[in-house]
């Protein structure tokens, strides 16, 4: 019986460690949202905000906290969200932990897209939205028939995507310096990423889309295990992982699609966010909620990073992005390297 | 298919699935046939080993009766059952395969692995039962890894890692097992253990045992029903005192060897000869049949 045991306290500590590492991140979630209600242009105490959050206080701080703030306080979690679901899925069904939609040129083609749409149809607001989610899903597609040959496989995936990457940022670069200087100006934004002026339709299409898709990902999720042993060890057990992997892959481009359509592409998120999250589960599976949790947290704090101008100049939320997940990306290669190595 | 926790206590050898059978299979890659039209029946409650020379198509047959590589032609068999055209996750319940390399994602622990051989027997969220840490627990104590329970699988030693995934296998509860070189990164001493370990299985569980083996001492000695391929084909089969003589051993693997009793087991040993240590008098082999001793 003694063995029993083992096996179930095994199990055990992996639910307690997960239920523990969701809790801290909706700790820090919701310490860092009440922040970004209380501060800006306008200071309020966190108690008139969090009033005013809930329908209490004068006309003003329910202007200030509901219709500036929170829109924006959502988009980015939802975004951060979406951004760190659908870099789990990637990395985790291509087995590869640089396999993310930035690197794959998926959020350079959502790119491609949307200054396309402001440059050259010249059409704003909710067609560049459309723009970005074509350009991403054309890119997937086009991975997609390049990489495949009998079957998915995952470096030849990785490699036609990170040519592609290439190709987008170069039309990407090509189109900004052939435009005009004011327009191009614009259009910079769809390069970085902001969270900035995300409002009613648009965040109401992020929020459907995304629960939509956050259940398609608890469905696919059943596959992760298996195909984390090998593509060997995944039919073994009963997967067929050629459709397992094209499923998950669409959730996944769906996801960032959805996500880069109303924001841009923020780098690094989808690359770092499950990167971290795997760090703190350890158990050697995808960390598809604590994904989730790290996006999200990141992108939220990134946003009141480049918001206020911690860093001495409001910037868009896909700059501070960058800047905080390239040397943690960089920590944990120096790490890995260790650890394989020793 | 009910499984219940009760179902590692019964021999399986009376209620089994049947022989597992290769009708007329053919498989290749990139469309170059390795294996052309072979017909096989691996008998139901045995041990047999699958020999052969490098790149004889032994992996490739055994992967083909797993469904690890597309057939091209034919079909396999389980009993009645048609296992070709059968629901993967329902295959999964009746043939468990422990392919060539098996590498364990980081940070993942010996019992965790072995649940995850729980898979096909799980709905669709995955959800792990208590009922499947029972069959846990007691394909880590078939294996003998039971004390291992809680360590991450990247600690364990070559031997250990092998017991754990056969334990994944195991904890799929399938009536048929196939192995795919099991023994390759072991030393001989750890050789012997598994293969201990997985006559065990067969007697005491009554699990068909098929494996691809390198080591043909080994495979004489552990099989029951040794099957001997060349070139894509079956040159040889049935029990290897039967199967294995020089002429066998000098046409399938074009080695020149005496065959000699196993002084352990009795079972036919292969000594190979080669070009430094021929006996004396002996004359040099013409390739054609020598009498077995």
């Amino acid at each position: 019986m003694t063995t029993l045991t083992a096996v179930q306290s095994v199990r055990a500590r992996r639910s307690r460690r997960r239920a523990a590492v969701l809790a801290s991140l909706a700790v820090l979630v919701v310490v860092l949202a009440t922040f970004a209600l209380t501060i800006g242009a306008a200071p309020l105490p966190p108690g008139r905000a969090l009033l005013a959050l809930f329908g209490v206080g004068d006309a003003g701080d329910l202007f200030i906290v509901q219709r500036l703030r929170l829109p924006r306080l959502v988009t980015a979690l939802l975004a951060g969200a979406a951004f760190g679901l659908a870099g789990a899925l990637f990395q985790s069904t291509l087995r590869n932990p640089l396999a993310s939609p930035d690197i794959l040129g998926i959020a350079s083609g959502a790119s491609v897209g949307a200054v396309t749409v402001l440059l050259v149809l010249g059409m704003t607001g909710m067609a560049v939205s459309v723009g970005a989610f074509l350009g991403a899903g054309t890119i997937a597609l086009l991975i997609w028939f390049f990489a495949w040959r009998q079957g998915l496989h995952s470096i030849r995936f990785v490699l036609v995507g990170v040519g592609f990457a290439y190709l987008a940022s170069s039309v990407l670069a090509w189109m900004l310096a052939s435009a005009d200087q004011r327009d191009a100006a614009s259009a910079l934004v769809w390069t970085v990423g902001s969270v900035a002026d995300v409002r009613g339709a648009e965040l109401a299409v992020l929020c459907g889309g995304l629960a939509v898709l956050a259940l398609a990902a608890a469905v696919v999720s059943r596959w992760q295990h298996p195909l984390a042993l090998g593509d060997d060890h995944a039919r073994g057990l009963g997967v067929a992982t050629d459709s397992a992997r094209v499923v998950t892959l669409l959730v996944a481009v769906a996801l960032v699609a959805l996500a880069t359509a109303t924001v841009g592409p923020l780098a690094f998120v989808a690359l770092v966010a499950p990167a971290i999250a795997r760090r703190l589960t350890d158990d050697g599976g995808a960390a598809l909620s604590v994904s989730v949790g790290t996006g999200a947290t990141l992108v939220l704090a990134a946003d009141i990073v480049a918001q206020h101008g911690l860093l001495g100049v409001a910037a868009p939320t896909g700059i501070v992005t960058g800047l905080v997940g390239a040397p943690y990306l960089l920590w944990l290669l120096a790490t890995h390297e260790r650890r394989s190595r020793a | 298919m009910i499984d219940t926790p009760h179902a590692l206590d019964t021999p399986r050898s009376a209620t089994g699935a049947g022989d597992l059978t290769a009708h007329g299979v053919a498989i290749g890659y990139d469309g170059r046939p390795v294996i052309d039209g072979l017909d096989l029946t691996l008998p139901q409650g045995r041990i047999t080993a699958i020999v052969g020379p490098n790149a004889c198509g032994k992996s490739t047959l055994l992967r083909g009766l797993a469904r690890l590589h597309p057939l091209t032609a034919g079909r396999v068999t389980l009993g009645d059952r048609d296992v070709t055209g059968m629901p993967r996750k329902e295959l999964a319940r009746l043939v468990g395969v422990l392919p060539q390399s098996s590498v364990a994602p980081d940070g993942v622990r010996v019992a965790e692995l072995v649940g995850r051989g729980r898979y096909p027997h799980q709905g669709w969220f995955g959800r792990h039962t208590s009922d499947d840490d029972v069959v846990v627990q007691r394909s880590l104590e078939a294996t003998g890894v039971a004390d291992l329970a809680d360590r991450p699988v990247a600690e364990l030693s070559g031997g250990q890692r092998q017991r754990v995934w056969i334990a994944m296998v195991l904890a799929q509860e399938t009536d048929v097992v196939l192995l795919d070189e099991p023994t390759t990164f072991l030393d001989v001493t750890h050789q012997v253990e598994l293969l201990d370990l997985l006559h065990d299985l067969n007697r005491e569980r009554g699990t068909t045992v098929v494996m691809v083996l390198h080591e043909l001492n080994l495979a004489a000695r552990y099989a029951d029903h040794l099957v001997v391929m060349s070139a894509g084909r079956v040159v040889a089969q049935g029990a290897p005192a039967d199967v294995l003589d020089e002429a066998t051993v000098l046409s399938a693997f074009g080695l020149d060897a005496r065959v000699v009793p196993d002084p352990v087991a009795g079972s036919p040993m292969i000594v190979p000869v080669g070009r430094h240590h021929r006996p004396d008098g002996t004359p040099a082999p013409d390739g054609s049949a020598e009498p077995s001793p």
